[in-house]
């Protein structure tokens, strides 16, 4: 194809339609997968933006609403500006802290020897793959002397009186909660970071010692993190995904719904509204407002990862 | 003058990087140990006051205790782990293919909308299920797949990071190796199955590992109410959910159902290190 000239718009058509037709095979090779997630990653989300705006209890058909729902979230709802504000502050911190902590462990591990490298990676990475084990935590932080937690601390005289309630008492619940997230937060991140540093071209170190780089400090500013944007942006994506759903931890560990809503989440908000109580407008609301905040914090992220090395 | 890494590593920094190694492992593995431990423990040994680590008299007990138990309800525990086995093979399986596919073409062709095509994918990596799970229902219902193992098996063969990753993977493969194939007047569905697959097979045993992780772990309670459909996480929840008199089985269940996945991914570790090797983001 040649673009000496500017196409009319019809010749850039039939081009189009050439292009399209030519193609037939590969739209026959994608076809069964773009099936599959346009039903159900694709139209979820358009279904649930349209349902924001009605009142819909499947048994009745959906009715027209408006904003009303939205207004409800925001302005009669005080529980769910509890969830937001739970959400946030679980967000805040155990997205970057987590974050952090994949990329320093995965930075450690690359300095071991080799036979401890593949041991220190499953160590790290297994409470994400090993799914429901975080219940043991409920064992572990238990609000009566079985609790492991309450029973060092009465041993080594730090808790005296009564046992305390961790997993109930709305002054612990959130630290609880918070080191929970961050136990199983290092995930798909962590395991892309640690196969990031594993492919740096070592030339590339040898180049940066001659250009006079002295401690591993600049060592990782200069050469190791520009190399790795595409995995630090990986890993944020995961991280922003991780730390805005939380839902069954604080389900499992501080129960639903949680004292005083401490530990109320979005997510725990949308499942109490869609299937406890069948209101699925409403539920959808707090649906497209959670991914409203992803997909702005996304945004920002990638322009902050953007700014390495320069 | 003494050049390389060692230069830029003082001692001092290495025993931190020790010190911190260690101290956050013994945090990352202590639960594990800890559930592992209590798997073995008599039914004394978990309620001893004050409660110890690590076992002090092993013992099967508590594996024995959840056989009797299960071969003695309604629907027998060889019932749970059919599902969740079945649901977990059709749909890694298909996932693998239907996956490698599309992510064949999108990487190695460019066409109208393919383009597009994958940054949607990568848009999709921030939705958690929860976020879906409502209209996905909706849909469900609307093809008459509640209640079927369809309902689990089908979207997980979309799992957006499986194509992410295959796709990276592929754009590693040499475009060379697979024109050569077609000078021979091989098909495209033959290069698929004869040249891509087995090239990228590090990607795909990731992407077998994902999704074992996430169906395994399924406890689709959203979608699945016949209790002879139901999965193995879901029957041993009810198991834990015993309380009490039930601590000894549910210690057993919780390593049984951590089990599986550590070994598939065990097995699979320098495959998903090579893999995620292509996980960047690209602009």
């Amino acid at each position: 194809m040649e673009n000496s000239r500017a196409m009319t718009l019809k010749e850039r058509w039939e081009w189009f339609r050439y292009d399209i037709k030519m193609s037939r095979t590969y739209y026959l090779f994608l076809l069964p997968y773009a099936l599959v997630f346009i039903t159900f990653f694709i139209l979820p989300v358009a279904i649930s933006i349209w349902y924001s705006f009605t009142y819909y209890n499947i048994f009745e058909p959906a009715k027209f609403v408006g904003l009303q729902n939205y207004t409800n979230l925001l302005l009669g709802d005080d529980v769910f500006l509890k969830a937001v504000t739970n959400t946030l502050l679980m967000a805040v911190i155990t997205g970057p802290v987590g974050y952090l902590m994949a990329f320093i462990f995965a930075w450690f591990i690359h300095g071991l020897p080799r036979f401890l490298r593949a041991f220190a990676v499953l160590i790290f990475y297994a409470p994400t793959i090993s799914g429901n084990v975080f219940m043991i935590w409920s064992l572990i932080f238990s609000g009566d002397q079985y609790g492991y937690i309450n029973a060092m601390g009465r041993n080594m005289g730090l808790i005296s009186g009564q046992p305390k309630y961790f997993l109930t008492d709305p002054t612990f619940m959130m630290p609880v909660i918070l080191i929970v997230i961050l136990w199983m937060s290092l995930g798909n991140g962590f395991l892309s970071f640690v196969a990031g540093l594993h492919t740096i071209d070592r030339s590339q170190y040898e180049a940066g010692y001659i250009d006079g780089i002295r401690n591993r400090w600049q060592e990782l500013w200069f050469i190791t993190l520009p190399n790795m944007k595409g995995m630090l942006l990986f890993g944020a994506v995961m991280a922003i995904t991780q730390s805005f759903s939380v839902a069954d931890v604080t389900r499992e560990l501080c129960g639903f719904p949680s004292t005083d809503y401490a530990v109320h989440t979005i997510v725990n908000h949308l499942v109490d509204y869609g299937s406890l109580r069948f209101d699925m407008g409403y539920a959808s609301a707090i649906a497209t407002i959670l991914f409203l905040i992803m997909i702005i914090c996304n945004k920002y992220i990638q322009k902050g990862i953007n700014r390495i090395g320069k | 003058m003494k050049t390389g890494i060692r230069q830029t590593r003082s001692i001092g920094g290495n025993i931190v990087v020790y010190l911190v190694l260690i101290l956050f492992g013994a945090f990352f593995a202590f639960p594990l140990v800890f559930a592992i431990n209590n798997a073995f423990k008599p039914l004394n040994e978990i309620f001893l006051f004050p409660p110890r680590l690590f076992v002090q008299q092993p013992t099967m007990d508590n594996f024995y205790d959840l056989f009797t138990i299960m071969s003695r309800s309604r629907i027998t525990f060889s019932r749970y782990i059919f599902n969740t086995v079945f649901i977990t093979a059709a749909g890694t399986f298909a996932h693998i293919i239907v996956a490698s596919m599309g992510a064949y073409v999108v990487s190695k062709y460019k066409f109208p909308g393919s383009r597009l095509f994958f940054k949607v994918v990568i848009i999709t990596l921030l939705f958690s299920p929860h976020v879906t799970a409502i209209p996905n229902f909706l849909i469900m219902n609307r093809l008459t797949w509640v209640d079927t193992y369809l309902a689990v098996i089908v979207p997980a063969i979309a799992m957006p990071i499986g194509f992410f990753l295959l796709k990276q993977f592929m754009d590693t493969v040499p475009m060379t190796l697979i024109e050569a194939a077609k000078i021979d007047g091989a098909k495209e569905l033959s290069i698929f199955w004869r040249i891509v697959m087995p090239t990228i097979k590090p990607a795909w045993l990731t992407v077998m590992v994902f999704s074992v992780q996430n169906l395994w772990n399924a406890r689709a309670t959203n979608f699945i109410f016949s209790e002879e459909l139901k999965t193995l996480p879901y029957a041993l929840g009810q198991i834990i959910g015993g309380g009490v008199q039930r601590a000894g089985v549910g210690a057993a269940v919780t390593m049984f159902i951590m089990i599986v996945p550590l070994v598939v991914f065990i097995s699979a570790q320098s495959n998903i290190i090579e893999t995620m090797a292509n996980s960047g983001i690209k602009e």
